[in-house]
């Protein structure tokens, strides 16, 4: 895998009239790599994410995508640079079924005519490849799905579409224990596949387990972009919490140790 | 919700699912949208588990429909005859075209109240084009047709533009639409008040018959496509691999429809005239024995449902925007995400809805033979409304078929048509109103708990 981050952020300046919630923040993507997100409530991890999908625009700062500086002044532009973002609340439409989500507003045609049976063989496709076998049919509606199934519909859909960077926001925030498991191994998978993922989660647990490298943001700054071998679960409570270590090599410069 | 996957998570990655049915996989059968299956036993015992599963389609209103016929039959013996069946397709020709368009509406969770109004509206400007200015009827009802996407384009950008709830948009729309109706009935040049259609094919579309050979012509058509159609859908299938329907149901699928609409066009290809003896006539000053003009044949209005119930039915199963439509109706949020233009598809909803009240408004005035602001009075919408729920759309979106329309609609004829017989004379109206607005009251609520019940079961 390249070490070359495929997505960076260089000095992002973000406000919202008086209050400034980015305050220079840097921030970098590496194919092949989960880099974990996390931060407390107001740190600024989602005014982050809103600013790489493009639904906020930055003040300032720079925003690189493979190497080159890029534009993104809508959730479009990101789309079309292959970023994809699976929210929290699943966008999924419940009366459609797996294939019709996954092709939601992208889908295949001849003619004017749907092509279903194609788009149900490249969502078959997709599903294996990621190997997911706990759905029983790609036919099945959204709505008859475990909470742990439709995130892993949610993800699929970010794959199909070739991207090459995939963010989830919290997506295990309200599965139970095996759910989590499964949806971890799948955010694995995707980095196996050589995709740039970013997790954003409050779960140390989780972090810990599948992160690569962590960027820790505290009030609205990047308190630390570690490895993940270079921390341990204390250690990044007391950078979420405080912004810093005490008398440590990963003490929170700017620019974490990765980028 | 059940548990769906009860797997160890790391076996997920190396094992297939255990053979055999186990409850997710039942529960997912249930769920499916495209119904395969590798024999016609399993098809069936799919098709029972769905149905128990909360997701019952129009069955209610099929069920509720062979008991209404039996019962209205056993009772009237005018009812039954083919003279009343060739009738009740004419008469209910207007509220089922209404129906249709309103299945659009209803798909995104949405009303139009004033549906009923618009199609008096585009009829009256019909009218007065006719009698008033003396047009040829590919103009007048052209207008009309225009008229009506131009008031649903005006309810689409009020609702999806100015953000007002289109319950109330289309109520104030009702109450001016209905004046707009009167004013132009009663203003103009030619005839005022209730204003007789003159133009004959105008007149043709609810009381003329086509030839014998274009009914057959007709339900040869109909049978031809639909095979195609499955056929065709099959073989696609199974070039990427995947199930289809199994042989023995798509026969019966197939020989079902052909032996339905054969049937139909034999009927209404005899003399279903109600005086078939010779009778006295006056003819130039001379009394003679005169044998009536049968009528026999199917009527054109049939041919009229027929297009857009393909149309429609077409829009919104095969093409990219009827998946959106559904999208948007099932999660806005979902379908904005997905890059879908909500208020676009939103606006669209109303102008198809709009345009087939105005279809809906030609075949009431075809029928009545006349234009007056009192055949798209209240009940002429809700009956529509009635049509398209009864049949099992949704009244909270998301879920719904033109099918409903047709099934839901011929529900509401056949109690219109029977109860007006069986308490002629006697209140009529007012038993009718009552039963009419009971029976939606069913539908809404059957629509209701199954919801609830498919909430319940995770189906959706």
């Amino acid at each position: 895998m390249s070490d070359q981050p495929i997505l960076e952020l260089h000095d992002i300046y973000k406000s919202f009239g008086p209050v400034d919630v980015l305050k220079g923040v840097d921030f970098a993507v590496t194919p092949g790599r989960v880099t974990a997100l996390v931060g407390d409530n107001g740190a600024g991890k989602s005014t982050l994410v809103k600013c790489i999908s493009g639904t906020y625009s930055i003040d300032s700062g720079t925003y690189s995508f493979e190497g080159r500086p890029v534009t993104v002044h809508s959730p479009r532009d990101a789309s079309a640079l292959g970023i994809e973002i699976v929210y929290q609340d699943l966008a999924l439409c419940d009366n459609l079924d797996i294939v019709q989500n996954m092709f939601l507003g992208r889908e295949r045609l001849t003619g004017l005519v749907l092509d279903e049976s194609s788009m149900e063989q490249s969502a078959n496709e997709t599903l294996s490849s990621l190997s997911v076998r706990t759905v029983t049919s790609v036919r099945q509606r959204v709505a008859s799905l475990s909470g742990g199934q439709r995130q892993t519909v949610a993800i699929a859909k970010a794959v199909l579409w070739n991207s090459k960077v995939v963010i989830l926001d919290e997506p295990t925030a309200a599965l139970g224990v095996a759910q989590t498991a499964q949806v971890l191994g799948l955010v694995r998978r995707l980095a196996d596949r050589g995709l740039g993922v970013v997790l954003i989660s409050h779960n140390m647990t989780d972090v810990l387990q599948v992160a690569d490298n962590i960027a820790v943001l505290y009030l609205g700054q990047m308190a630390a972009q570690v490895e993940r071998a270079d921390v341990n679960q204390q250690q990044l409570v007391e950078l979420i919490t405080t912004g810093g270590l005490e008398g440590s090599s990963v003490n929170g410069g700017r620019t974490g140790a990765s980028a | 919700m059940t548990s769906v996957d009860q797997d160890d998570p790391r076996e997920t990655e190396t094992t297939l699912p255990s053979p055999g049915p186990t409850a997710s996989e039942e529960l997912a059968a249930v769920a499916t949208t495209v119904h395969s299956a590798n024999t016609g036993r399993e098809y069936v015992r799919l098709y029972v588990q769905r149905v128990r599963g909360g997701e019952m389609g129009s069955l209610p209103a099929i069920a509720g429909l062979i008991v209404l016929v039996v019962l209205f039959s056993l009772l009237q013996p005018t009812f039954r005859g083919l003279y009343n069946f060739g009738n009740m397709l004419t008469e209910g020709s207007g509220p089922v075209l209404l129906a249709m368009g309103l299945v659009f509406a209803l798909l995104l969770g949405e009303i139009d109240l004033s549906a009923g109004f618009a199609g008096g509206v585009c009829a009256a400007v019909m009218v007065r084009l006719m009698v008033g200015y003396g047009l040829p009827w590919p103009v007048t009802i052209g207008s009309a047709l225009v008229t009506g996407i131009v008031i649903g384009f005006a309810i689409g950008l009020l609702r999806s533009k100015v953000r007002i709830p289109s319950f109330v948009v289309t109520l104030a729309l009702f109450l001016a639409f209905q004046g707009v109706a009167l004013y132009i009935l009663d203003n103009g040049k030619g005839a005022h008040g209730d204003v007789r259609i003159t133009d004959n094919v105008v007149l043709a579309l609810e009381n003329a018959q086509m030839p014998k050979w274009a009914g057959w012509l007709l339900a040869v058509l109909c049978i031809v496509g639909y095979a195609y159609v499955k056929l065709s859908a099959l073989r696609a299938r199974k070039r990427q691999g995947l199930r289809g329907e199994p042989t023995v149901i798509l026969v019966a699928k197939i020989g079902g429809l052909a032996v339905a609409s054969l049937l139909t066009v034999f009927l209404l290809n005899q003399n279903r005239s109600i005086n078939q003896k010779p009778i006295l006539t006056n003819v130039d000053g001379t009394i003679k024995l005169v044998t009536p003009p049968p009528v026999e044949g199917v009527p054109w209005v049939v041919l009229v449902l027929v297009v857009f119930f393909v149309v429609w039915t077409f829009v919104l199963s095969r093409t990219r925007y009827g998946r959106h439509v559904y999208a948007v109706g099932g999660n806005e949020e979902a379908a904005r995400r997905a890059g879908i233009t909500v208020d676009r598809v939103r606006t669209s909803v109303f102008v198809i809805c709009s345009f087939m009240a105005a279809v809906g408004g030609i075949m009431i005035a075809s029928n009545v033979a006349a234009v007056s602001a009192q055949n798209y009075a209240g009940n002429t919408l809700l009956l529509a409304v009635g049509a398209a729920v009864i049949g099992g759309t949704s009244l909270f979106g998301g879920k719904g078929r033109m099918l409903d329309a047709v099934i839901g609609g011929a529900v509401v004829e056949v109690i219109q048509n029977g109860m007006s017989n069986l308490v002629q004379g006697t209140n009529g109206s007012s038993v009718q109103y009552m039963v009419t607005g009971v029976v939606l009251l069913l539908a809404a609520s059957i629509d209701a708990l199954s919801r609830r019940r498919a909430g319940a079961t995770g189906l959706g």
